[in-house]
């Protein structure tokens, strides 16, 4: 079959268009509503991992204040806010929530290539969120081995939710897999195939750059977990030995023999390292474009911006080991991975450098959103930067389940893109609602979240430099932990409890900015990108109304000499560029459409 | 070359529509082959990891080899017909008036349901000589990565039921065309994993 452009499919595309409420609203094709239901889900589910972080903290901070926080728990809580907040919250809220949103509005595309399998995703994530949330209310409860599973631990008498939790998480994931694959087959071909006219690769925002390459990390690393968790379910359920060693418990020996755990930790973090970049890189590049906005100032070095994208993301599938350091491996090995893992970082620096010399001489508007941008360069340094420690074998060692460790993913891989889902969301609130929010209660969001954040994890690299290990239910007394390290423990557990109730801020902006809020203006940030270009605010079905649109220069073009206002929106032709004598933007007496 | 041309460009530079109608970048490929191989690929990446696992997992001292039946020998041949049916119907699909493309699409299906039957006889043989599941890992990983590939099949199966049901109902072959051209290039892909899952089997 020869291709057929897009920009002649033009009046033949077959749009599915809904005939009833539910077709509409519930089993909707339009990728603007799964991206609102994929949201909406993954906010409920980290809302329940927040929750059980909670409650763990209570149980670190003043230990057996609260009654049910028995060490059985503990473990279920620790391991089920793990595996939440990073597969099912952060992973769909990037992924489903802003890769569905973002990339047929930036490509200019009237919805995603198989708008049929986009909503097959959404609903299968929520049959994977259900049975995983169906695990609290079996018998035994949910599995407490870890949000790494490591075998034979999950499979042993001492584990909570050994038996049904296990299978349920297992079962859980491949589920979840399954629908990330839909999900992704459909982000990843829409931005090959489905970009409009005039709008090549090296024009595309960041934004769609970043979701772009995090699918294709998401298609390819989420099989190694698949493959793991197939393997698990064989052992768990029918018996065999692929993971499982000669394990005597209480004296007797179970029916496994000869697995090799180790074989487990490779699958596993052969998909887990690179799950650290399928939530980084969507942030990089929707952080990346709202720093650009709101600094009115193109993007520093967009080629460098796209290379360092490509380049962690292939580098990604090389550094998995480094999780793995105390398992034992051998030297040189090691040495292999803690070099790989220090290179990753030169792209990654290159990026932190590229956002701050955006930054540099910019026009910069410091509306919410921009905060929570310039607290991510923040939170993302000191993370950063700790993992320079964490990747060096002799440093590792001493460090390795401490809370040093703990402190640095969750600067990395927790503060960090949460800092920017919030600057996206506030942003893109506009897009999505048509109405403006609350900016002094953003504002006020933002502080109590980035010094509270602060608060939690600066202690505690302090706690992992004592060596207080991970994990523990309670720390007990030791020779080598003072006990001031409780009083710490306790300040962190308020610390974390502020943080959270910051969060209401944040829902009652959005609940009350949908009801009240000023109706928003188009394009309110004078935002060049092509979303905001769209004839209705928000975009009706179908996204572009009569005709697609056609691209003329890259994302970036913000205060561009000469021209009418301090943004060019990627759909204009040069020709209606001013000449000489025309009216042109001056930065010192013009407005700024971003001023708000 | 061209991929890292287009990665070097400066598009702040550029002004203007780039590429004519087309996207520049997008493959002269309709959407449902690129995603077809994208697909592959992750298939691919699913086939490998078992196959790692199952040469590390060798390793270990409690390994007993297992010897194929030699029934699969006559299963490589049915998978190998079903390719070549799919294959013939695909060349009549390009043809304007095709005859027998409907034996030819629907005996590529037949021969596949064939040889997951055939394979589930090897399951049964394997029990009845005392192969347990459990019994040995060598066992395991056959029944696993023999189930996991035959789970592909009956995937492909699905697809290439829709088809059959359109062709009965009288759709033209250039209407299937499409759908038969990836059938096949799937059926290939599967003939081509169970040889190297076959070869990496007997290889204990």
């Amino acid at each position: 079959m020869a291709y057929v452009p897009l920009a002649d499919q033009d009046k033949e595309m077959e749009m599915h268009h809904p005939h009833s409420w539910v077709e509409q609203y519930v089993f909707s094709q339009d990728h603007k509503v799964i991206a609102i239901q994929y949201g909406s889900i993954a906010v409920f589910t980290g809302l329940v991992g927040l929750t059980l972080s909670l409650l763990f903290r209570m149980q670190l901070g003043f230990p057996e204040s609260v009654d049910f926080v028995d060490p059985n728990f503990y473990y279920q809580a620790v391991t089920q806010h793990g595996m939440i907040m990073v597969v099912y919250f952060l992973t769909a809220l990037f992924l489903g929530g802003f890769g569905n949103y973002m990339i047929p509005l930036m490509c200019g595309a009237r919805d995603m290539v198989f708008p049929f399998m986009n909503m097959l995703s959404v609903w299968t994530f929520l049959i994977s969120v259900i049975i995983l949330m169906a695990s609290f209310f079996v018998g035994g409860g949910p599995t407490g081995a870890g949000w790494t599973l490591y075998p034979p631990q999950t499979a042993m008498a001492g584990t909570p939710g050994h038996d049904m939790g296990i299978i349920l998480m297992l079962v859980s994931l491949a589920v979840f897999i399954i629908a990330t694959t839909m999900g992704g087959l459909n982000y990843a071909v829409t931005v090959l195939q489905y970009r409009c006219r005039g709008l090549t690769m090296m024009r595309l925002p960041l934004t769609v750059w970043g979701i772009f390459v995090a699918t294709i990390l998401a298609l390819f690393a989420f099989p190694a977990l698949l493959v793991a968790a197939i393997m698990m379910l064989f052992d768990t359920l029918l018996g065999t030995s692929f993971f499982m060693p000669a394990v005597i418990e209480s004296g007797a020996p179970l029916d496994h023999n000869g697995g090799s755990p180790l074989l487990f930790q490779h699958l596993f973090w052969f998909f887990g390292h690179p799950e650290v970049y399928i939530v980084a890189l969507p942030a990089f590049g929707l952080v990346s474009d709202v720093l650009s906005t709101h600094a009115r100032k193109n993007i520093f070095g967009y080629r460098m911006m796209v290379w360092a994208i490509v380049a962690i993301g292939g580098l990604s599938f090389i550094v998995w080991a480094h999780h793995m350091y105390v398992s034992g491996m051998h030297p040189y090995f090691g040495f292999f991975f803690a070099t790989t893992t220090l290179i990753i970082a030169v792209p990654t620096a290159m990026k932190v450098y590229n956002w701050v010399l955006t930054l540099w001489e910019g026009d910069i508007r410091l509306n919410a959103p921009m905060y929570f941008a310039i607290g991510f360069i923040f939170t993302f340094i000191h993370g950063g930067l700790t993992g320079l420690f964490l990747g060096n074998v002799v440093i590792d060692l001493p460090l390795s389940d401490t809370y040093f460790v703990i402190a640095h993913f969750h600067m990395v891989m927790g503060v960090s893109p949460i800092l920017v889902l919030f600057a996206a969301i506030y942003h893109w609130f506009p897009l999505m609602s048509g109405k403006m929010f609350h900016e002094g209660m953003a504002k006020l969001h933002f502080w109590l979240t980035f010094l509270g954040a602060y608060a939690i994890y600066l202690p505690m690299h302090y706690l992992g430099f004592l060596g207080v290990p991970r994990r523990y239910y309670v720390l007990g007394e030791t020779d080598f932990i003072p006990m001031s390290a409780q009083d710490l423990n306790a300040a962190i557990t308020i610390a974390a409890i502020f943080v959270a109730a910051a969060q209401i801020l944040f829902f009652v902006n959005i609940i009350w900015s949908l009801k009240n809020g000023k109706k928003a203006e188009k394009n309110p940030w004078g935002s060049a990108s092509l979303e905001w270009q769209a004839p209705d605010l928000p975009p009706k079905h179908g996204n572009w109304g009569e005709d697609l649109p056609t691209v003329y220069r890259w994302a970036y073009d913000y205060s561009v000499p000469g021209a009418h206002e301090d943004f060019i929106p990627q759909n204009t032709p040069e020709s209606v560029e001013p000449t000489a004598q025309e009216d042109h933007f001056d930065p010192d007496k013009d407005q700024s459409k971003a001023d708000i | 070359m061209s991929v890292f041309k287009h990665l070097a460009v400066k598009p702040w530079e550029r002004k203007g529509v780039i590429g004519g109608l087309k996207p520049e970048g997008a493959f002269d490929s309709p959407a449902e082959r690129v995603a077809l191989n994208f697909f592959l690929v992750i298939a691919s990446v699913v086939f490998s990891l078992f196959t790692v696992s199952y040469f590390i997992r060798m390793e270990l001292p409690d390994w007993q080899p297992l010897s194929e039946p030699a029934q699969l020998w006559f299963n490589t041949a049915l998978l190998i017909l079903s390719s070549v049916f799919f294959q013939w119907a695909h060349n009549l699909s390009n043809s304007e008036q095709p005859r027998n493309l409907m034996t030819a699409f629907v005996g590529g299906g037949v021969f596949a349901i064939l040889f997951i039957a055939g394979q589930l006889m090897t399951w049964e043989s394997l029990q009845a000589g005392g192969y347990y599941l459990t019994s040995n890992p060598a066992n395991a990983f056959y029944y696993l990565m023999t189930g996991v590939h035959a789970a592909h099949l009956l995937g492909g199966l699905w697809v290439w039921s829709k088809c059959s049901i359109r062709m009965l109902s009288g759709a033209e072959a250039k209407d299937v065309r499409l759908s038969i051209e990836l059938c096949t290039l799937y059926w290939h892909f599967l003939l081509v994993v169970w040889l190297v899952l076959f070869a990496v089997l007997a290889n204990t």
